[in-house]
């Protein structure tokens, strides 16, 4: 029987990207629940949300250490879940016109997000009017 | 129709909150890169996050990410540690219930804003 032989699933043999698909999702993985949920307690327990306007990330950014956090948690983010949307659409999908367009959308979508976040994380600069560290909300 | 159990649940729960989280990130990055606008437009961008509706949507992201980590990690512990398999229904169990405390726990500091509660997070007041 499987289970009393011990490890679990492991992916196919031969060392292709599958392989490396399955060590990803796990290794990004450990990775982003550092990176994600200190960024939810960053951004709404620390700060309320209302409050992470555009001063406060000129405070947060004049260390360059958090563009770097955030490039790193927008990659692997980015990367685990469109794989994870890949896995699905492998799943479920079996025509192949439609394997091809979902697919290749999946890849140009991420792609697209990638370089829209990449470019907000490098391009972002203090202004000289950035407006009050808690802009009113309107409820 | 496959009748599953726990294990078949655990894997459905976490390709739904996978999807559903992947679905905000999107959004997010999109939210985000209204900064390239300047602070008036990010800012009134911004004050739509604070209102009292997608506070409450906030509330399901939140749940989703819960979830889909502490599973995560529970997934990781059956893959890597010989003995986990034994263990996944309870470790499933463990799963839920620390999520639903961490949920408990974020959810106020969500929703105490509407309600006019200052948790000692909003600098500048409301």
């Amino acid at each position: 029987m499987r289970i009393s032989s011990g490890y679990g699933p492991r992916p196919a043999a031969g060392g292709g990207f599958e392989t490396f698909s399955w060590y990803f999702f796990r290794i990004s993985g450990v990775a982003l629940i550092f990176l994600a949920l200190i960024h939810l307690f960053l951004n709404h327990v620390a700060t309320d949300v209302s409050c992470t306007s555009y001063q406060l990330i000129e405070i947060r950014y004049a260390n360059p250490y958090w563009r770097l956090y955030d490039w790193l948690l927008l990659t692997l983010a980015l990367l685990h879940g469109m794989n994870g949307l890949r896995v699905v659409i492998d799943d479920y999908v079996r025509s192949r016109g439609w394997r091809l367009t979902l697919q290749s959308s999946t890849a140009i979508v991420t792609l697209i997000f990638f370089l829209l976040g990449t470019i907000t994380i490098i391009m972002f600069h203090s202004v000289a009017n950035p407006g009050t560290i808690c802009p009113p909300t309107h409820f | 129709m496959y009748k599953g159990q726990s294990g078949m649940w655990s894997w459905l729960l976490h390709r739904i909150t996978g999807l559903g989280v992947l679905l905000f990130l999107l959004v997010h990055i999109v939210d985000i890169s209204l900064l390239n606008f300047g602070p008036n437009v990010y800012n009134e961008g911004i004050s739509l996050f604070g209102t009292g509706i997608v506070r409450v949507i906030t509330l399901a992201l939140v749940a989703a990410l819960f979830f889909h980590s502490f599973n995560g990690v529970r997934i990781i512990l059956i893959d890597f540690w010989p003995k986990a398999v034994r263990y996944q229904g309870l470790m499933f169990g463990v799963v839920l219930i620390l999520s639903i405390l961490a949920f408990i726990v974020l959810g106020i500091f969500i929703i105490a804003p509407i309600f006019g509660v200052n948790l000692g997070n909003m600098p500048a007041g409301m």
